[in-house]
């Protein structure tokens, strides 16, 4: 019996805390794809075939890219969207558990900051 | 068919179509603006022509632009990357030396391609050859397949890449002929870094280009031509 | 029923050598997790030798693995009793040996946690992709051969089994060789010899790693292996030890023949550093000549003598392996043939590799898990043979 309680208190304790949605810092925000609902459910699924289409068939279409999302919604404070635990990309992908792969080889930062930085 | 429906249908129609007259333009700019939104043809195929005579030994202005474009670090260490190398060379025979670049030779029938477990690797409908590192699993066959040791493995994490140059640790990468600058209208770093212009970029496929018009009138070879691998970097004076 | 036999595996050396197993391989998932987090910098491979140790100990077990089916192959294809016996304990082995090279091949890789796209993206043209299928059938085609064995009511489809399993086998060597041989760019690959070649070597060494189990299963149960047995399997190693290295010999004669390739088996025969001392010393001399002696001389050739052969053939192995994978890439490509070439890319220089421990220790656990499989598998079913003694 106490054991089923611990258990039980083990389970309902994270989901407590788990409540409060993720803090994040959106940058500068802004809508250009989606509204907030769809894109948090479906972005990547964009991102996925943006991705091979401007890989392999040379689609470039600026609008659906990582590029674009990044220079709206990177931090107005560091430029980037993983730089931080409250970042856009990191803090919603720590929250739902779910691993970020893209920045193993993207950069994570805002092209026109890195741009400025590069040109020093 | 009722009055009603048929002048509704034309409505329909004349309203659609001052719809698209006005939204056109509009489109029109947003591409010119936004890079290439439509699939490459198979029309084109880019090249580079290498001229070995105005190529001159010690210079290493091609590498370091490659670097500083595509954000490799420049190091030479053996398992740092290196799209880009100037190989000197020595005919044993006759003692003539040359200088010249070496890089991804973005083959017609790349042996990379061929190889790829996860086609990773592929040749693009313009001739250039590319790892899609989204599907790279860092087997290395690639390397192993390639006969100008074009491609090198990243075996360390990065960070802070150029944002229109991805790469990571754990896949293969090469020699992206500046692919992002070529989608942009513009040419490879190396061809543009090099003063003696040494290195000529352009459409092979067009006959009407500088390349095309040299290729036929001057002697160039293709390295390793034994193979029949139809590479789209072809040297001159070699 | 089978109980008699298994007492012994339930001593408590036996389930000290499981944990020494489990060590082993845990110490290399340890490897395997510091490559992931710092890279293959911690490797000894670079981008002149791209693959290294880790391929050498996934290539000899995958190709063994094929090669240790010669024992069931002989019983149900060619009907030899004596062999039958022992085919699935052959077939257990290979399961085992197949399980623990892939392993160690698909940690290895730059993203493993990417694996999966090998699945959902297949390339028709690469030999990689054919041998997902092929490995991936060998351990369906190997587990329903077994199950014919192990089933009374399955006991009439075991020839018909057997048979794929034969053909099977046969082909995933192939396509093993064939991973080299489809590279036009090295001088030390790209043959057509190579298939046939793997296949005759995949005969000695799975036929030592076979004799090796056996003879550690008997000693460990205190039964005696039957002479006549034993003779008649020695000898056949001694076949295919002698065959294995006629192919090795023709492979390095066509090349010395070629004005193209002398140097390169120069490089490997004679001025190759440590390459031409683990093929010379290393497989012919500990991998052959040693093993070939305790064979066939005739005051040698008992137990004891077959048992170090059955070692030093996999030793050879190794070293042999060493030498093509890693010696062969040592080679620099020759891009400007008759041109004197250097570059800061290492053209034109022999590439340098000093393996490392982490990249060491995955390939031994590719190695432990092969012995966790076996002995699991030895413990919980009946894989020990079992035979009338015929001495004749």
């Amino acid at each position: 019996m106490k054991l089923l309680f611990s258990l039980l208190l083990c389970l309902c304790l994270p989901s407590a805390w788990a409540d409060a949605a993720p803090k994040l810092d959106i940058g500068k925000g802004g809508q250009c794809v989606e509204d907030a609902q769809w894109m948090r459910k479906n972005h990547m699924h964009v991102l996925k075939h943006q991705r091979d289409e401007a890989v392999r068939k040379g689609v470039r279409e600026e609008k659906h890219s990582l590029k674009n999302c990044i220079e709206c919604h990177a931090s107005t404070k560091d430029d980037s969207v993983i730089a931080r635990a409250d970042s856009f990309c990191v803090a919603c992908h720590k929250y739902e558990a779910v691993k970020l792969d893209c920045f193993e080889c993207h950069s994570g930062k805002r092209k026109s900051a890195w741009l400025q930085r590069n040109a020093k | 068919m009722s009055d009603i429906d048929l002048q509704r249908r034309n409505f329909l129609k004349t309203s659609v179509g001052a719809a698209a007259v006005a939204i056109a333009p509009g489109v029109l700019l947003f591409d010119m603006a936004h890079g290439n939104p439509q699939a490459l043809s198979g029309k084109v195929r880019w090249g580079m022509l290498i001229d070995t005579a105005q190529c001159k030994p010690g210079c290493n202005d091609c590498v370091t632009a490659c670097n500083t474009e595509n954000g490799l670090s420049g190091e030479t260490k053996s398992t740092d990357s290196q799209w880009i190398r100037k190989i000197e060379i020595k005919d044993i025979s006759s003692g003539r030396e040359l200088s010249l670049p070496m890089m991804c030779q973005h083959c017609e029938n790349p042996p990379c391609v061929d190889v790829c477990p996860t086609t990773a690797s592929f040749k693009r409908a313009d001739g250039i050859v590319l790892v899609d590192k989204h599907r790279c699993i860092g087997c290395r066959y690639c390397m192993m397949a390639c006969p100008y040791k074009a491609r090198s493995f990243v075996h360390e994490p990065l960070s802070d890449q150029n944002p229109d140059v991805p790469r990571g640790k754990g896949t293969v990468e090469s020699c992206t002929l500046c692919v992002h600058r070529i989608d942009q209208g513009g040419q490879p770093a190396c061809a543009e870094a090099c003063a003696n212009k040494a290195i000529l970029f352009g459409d092979l496929n067009n006959p009407e280009s500088e390349i095309a018009q040299k290729v036929r009138t001057v002697a160039t070879t293709q390295v390793r031509a034994d193979l029949r691998l139809n590479p789209g970097v072809r040297y001159q004076g070699l | 029923m089978a109980s008699y036999s298994l007492s012994k595996l339930r001593s408590p050396l036996y389930y000290a050598l499981l944990a020494i197993g489990g060590l082993v391989v845990l110490a290399g998932l340890f490897s395997v997790h510091l490559m992931e987090e710092h890279g293959h910098i911690i490797t000894g491979m670079n981008n002149q030798i791209v693959w290294g140790m880790p391929h050498v100990f996934a290539i000899f077990l995958i190709v063994t693995a094929s090669g240790v089916l010669n024992v069931s192959s002989i019983g149900s294809v060619f009907n030899k009793p004596a062999y039958k016996a022992r085919a699935p304990l052959a077939g257990l082995l290979s399961i085992a040996m197949l399980f623990g090279g892939l392993t160690v091949l698909m940690l290895d890789l730059g993203r493993p946690d990417r694996v999966i796209v090998a699945a959902t993206n297949f390339n028709p043209t690469s030999v990689f992709a054919w041998n997902v299928v092929l490995y991936s059938g060998m351990f369906a085609a190997v587990a329903v051969y077994l199950w014919t064995m192990m089933e009374q009511r399955m006991y009439s489809w075991s020839k018909p089994a057997g048979f794929m399993v034969f053909i099977w086998r046969f082909v995933l060597t192939t396509g093993t060789g064939v991973i080299f041989s489809f590279l036009v760019a090295r001088q030390a690959y790209g043959t057509a010899i190579l298939p046939p070649m793997f296949i005759v070597m995949s005969f000695a060494w799975g036929m030592a790693v076979f004799h090796i189990v056996q003879s550690s299963i008997y000693v460990w149960n205190q039964k005696i292996l039957d002479e006549y047995v034993q003779k008649r399997m020695r000898n056949l190693m001694g076949v295919f030890v002698i065959a294995a290295l006629y192919f090795v010999a023709t492979y390095h004669l066509t090349n010395i023949y070629f004005a193209r390739q002398t140097e390169f088996e120069r490089f490997i025969l004679l001025d190759g550093g440590i390459y031409p001392w683990l093929f010379w010393a290393g497989y012919v001399v500990l991998g052959n000549v040693l093993p070939l002696l305790l064979i066939f001389h005739p005051a040698l050739g008992k137990t004891r003598c077959v048992l170090l052969a059955s070692s030093l053939i996999i030793l050879g192995a190794f070293a042999l392996l060493y030498v093509f994978i890693i010696g062969g890439q040592a080679f620099p490509l020759s891009i400007f043939p008759g041109y004197e070439v250097s570059s800061s890319f290492a053209d034109g220089a022999i590439g340098q590799y000093q393996p490392s421990l982490p990249e060491i220790l995955l390939g031994l656990a590719g190695v432990g898990i092969a012995f966790m499989v076996t002995a699991v598998g030895i413990r919980v079913l009946d894989f020990v043979p079992h035979e009338i003694p015929k001495s004749r």
